[in-house]
């Protein structure tokens, strides 16, 4: 099947340009705050979205990513509501969404009955950072009934024999772990990312792989293109709504996509 | 039912598993193979055993506490006295096993979550011994509540770091040891410290563990010459409960009690009574029990007990209390500090509020068992770290202002 995630970032690449995947956590600091930044970021420059579900124990994220989403918690948000915020964004923007969640929700939630939900809003996928393909039987078969992308990681740690799994049961990309850690901005983007990138590359010509955790720069997202069919941010687009509000994020999104766009 | 006791994981039926992010698989992988080696492997077996004879002071003795008992009823409560462990309770087992792993492995730091400071202590004490490097990841709400603790850690050379993200305790401190083990994994051990978490450490700190019941059972046929009626422990994220079980787990005659944590009481919600009243989910890299609301967000736990004070369970006893095989109680705090004072006062023997919790179930037991029966206890810890919480509880020391 046709994944509008995939299409999009090989269209892209096709064009000469890159891709920016850009993270943004739902609930935050509200529903309809977090539905118009979505769109916002939609409109200016992010070529796939990574809407974030706030969770208790997110263990893969650093401390912005942790104090955002915990507000968008202390403020009400209901696990229900990401179908919402879904439905509303992909209403305005044709832009893929992918919803980014930890496991448990989920599988709280009912995996089957969560694919359906989603992809019944328009939802392109899942990225699930504390699901491994070994553990993700159910997940597999769910969104293959509604045909859902699914982002599996890559890590610098990863076996080839690990990679390819994910290289094959990943529909949409692989998601390529930059360095050993967890999100936020670093100085540099650690050079393990490009080794990831190659074991990808070496185990499928086809998948699409986009580097994520620690780009928060333009010339990050710009080198990262240059061997990677696209570049995730996170941390840097949620701290600078914190910093402010629409207007600092849209400027952000203008000021790491614009390099892609020459 | 026999041969409950070979079952390994990643799964118990099914319950545990490796629910964390694809970077930490390797390392996962890496201890896995290690550790299946050193199992078999007679040196590894036999560095372990010296240290414990020579170094934590195993075998820890059997205790009969008569004038205890007689608040139970017609009964005879036995204590396996892992509280007289060298570190003060029975988390040194484990500890001793991984730091030898770490050595195994060639790595040099050791990173621990701790709630009562007892594991955190446990872990710094075997990298005091070994030469590694230790940090220790310590809620901010017990590192008030367990200050000693604290200051044994440091005294030990070990770096204490106060987590002070979400509920500030246990489950953070696990939250914050997972993220550093993340980032460091190619330098350091994750000395996870219960029988939780992602495959093979339910399995693996369960074997580390599984010497308290094997030395009891023994010990109860060589100076008693009867297998006990039914095993009493405390259940938090479950080391000390299934270290005690574990021999008896095909002893299709003795009776499992595991007593968790009830709070302000089992008909509130102040609670940590994760297999009472939680439900299967996924929580720090393992599908077990939890406490979590109707969207999977894990809730807070509530116990006067800061090792107890956990939402989640270890994924054997998940399994355990599905099979019908072990019975999960609730113990409020006042039972288990009415315990800890009735333990103290009749036999001179303090024990950790967590240990209470066991000690208050055998009097409840006493109370539901027939007469005539035998519970052993498992004495998982000693109460100095307590004292604090336990003269405030009590109202004991002597007030500065009135210069008594």
């Amino acid at each position: 099947m046709a994944s509008k995630t995939s299409q999009k970032l090989k269209a892209n690449k096709a064009a000469g340009l890159g891709s920016l995947i850009g993270y943004y956590p739902a609930g935050y600091p509200t529903l309809d705050d977090s539905v118009e930044a979505a769109v916002t970021m939609c409109q200016n420059g992010v070529d796939v979205l990574e809407l974030g579900v706030p969770y208790s124990d997110p263990v893969m994220d650093g401390p912005v990513i942790q104090a955002a989403t915990l507000v968008a918690l202390e403020n009400g948000f209901k696990l229900k509501q990401v179908f919402e915020a879904v439905k509303r964004i992909t209403q305005q923007v044709d832009t893929p969404v992918l919803v980014m969640t930890y496991w448990n929700p989920v599988l709280s939630y009912g995996v089957e009955k969560f694919a359906s939900d989603l992809a019944a809003a328009g939802g392109a996928g899942l990225i699930t950072p504390d699901l491994i393909p070994d553990e993700a039987k159910e997940w597999l078969q769910a969104s293959d009934e509604f045909e859902l992308d699914r982002v599996f990681l890559a890590a610098p740690s990863s076996s080839s024999e690990r990679v390819q799994t994910a290289v094959d049961l990943s529909r949409g990309f692989v998601y390529a772990v930059s360095t050993m850690g967890i999100t936020g901005a670093r100085k540099e983007v650690d050079q393990l990312a490009k080794q990831v990138v190659s074991s990808v590359r070496h185990a499928s010509t086809e998948q699409n792989t986009a580097v994520g955790i620690g780009i928060s720069t333009a010339d990050q997202v710009l080198e990262v293109n240059q061997y990677a069919d696209g570049a995730i941010v996170g941390s840097a687009f949620v701290r600078a709504y914190q910093d402010g509000g629409l207007e600092a994020l849209k400027a952000k999104v203008q000021e790491l996509s614009k390099p892609l766009r020459k | 039912m026999s041969n409950l006791r070979d079952q390994q994981g990643p799964y118990f039926g099914e319950y545990g598993g490796r629910f964390v992010p694809e970077s930490l698989i390797a390392a996962l992988d890496e201890l896995e193979a290690t550790y299946n080696v050193a199992k078999k492997d007679p040196s590894f077996q036999h560095e372990l055993a010296e240290l414990h004879r020579t170094y934590t002071g195993r075998p820890s003795i059997i205790t009969e506490v008569k004038r205890f008992a007689e608040h139970a009823g017609d009964v005879r409560i036995f204590l396996k006295r892992e509280d007289l462990n060298h570190t003060g309770s029975h988390k040194i087992n484990n500890v001793l096993g991984q730091a030898l792993l770490t050595k195994r492995m060639g790595k040099t730091r050791v990173i621990a979550e701790t709630g009562a400071g007892q594991h955190g202590v446990a872990s710094a004490t075997a990298a005091a011994l070994f030469g590694l490097e230790c940090v220790v990841y310590m809620g901010e709400v017990d590192t008030e509540r367990q200050a000693l603790n604290v200051a044994r850690m440091r005294l030990l050379g070990a770096e204490v770091i106060p987590v002070k993200t979400g509920s500030r305790t246990l489950k953070d401190a696990i939250n914050e040891a997972l993220r550093d083990w993340v980032a460091n994994v190619d330098n350091t051990h994750y000395l996870l410290g219960t029988v939780a978490g992602p495959h093979p450490f339910p399995q693996m700190v369960r074997d580390f563990h599984s010497v308290i019941g094997i030395e009891a059972r023994q010990q109860m046929l060589d100076e008693f010459g009867f297998l006990p009626t039914a095993l009493a422990a405390c259940v938090g994220g479950g080391s000390n409960a299934i270290g005690l079980f574990h021999a008896f787990l095909d002893d299709a005659d003795v009776q499992l009690f595991g007593f968790e944590a009830a709070g302000a009481g089992m008909d509130t919600p102040m609670h940590a009574a994760t297999l009472n009243y939680g439900r299967p989910g996924v929580l720090h890299g393992a599908k077990s029990y939890m406490l979590q609301d109707e969207d999977g967000q894990t809730m807070d736990s509530h116990s006067i007990s800061a090792g107890l004070d956990y939402p989640g369970v270890g994924p054997e006893h998940a399994w355990l209390k599905d099979l019908g095989r072990a019975q999960y109680w609730g113990i409020s705090d006042a039972e288990a500090m009415d315990a800890l004072r009735l333990l103290s006062r009749t036999e001179g023997i303090i024990p950790a509020i967590e240990t209470a919790h066991g000690l208050a179930g055998a009097l409840k037991l006493g109370r539901h068992l027939p007469a005539g029966s035998n519970i052993l206890v498992n004495n998982s810890g000693r109460g100095d770290k307590d004292m604090e919480t336990a003269a405030k509880y009590f109202g004991i020391l002597d007030g500065a202002k009135d210069g008594k």
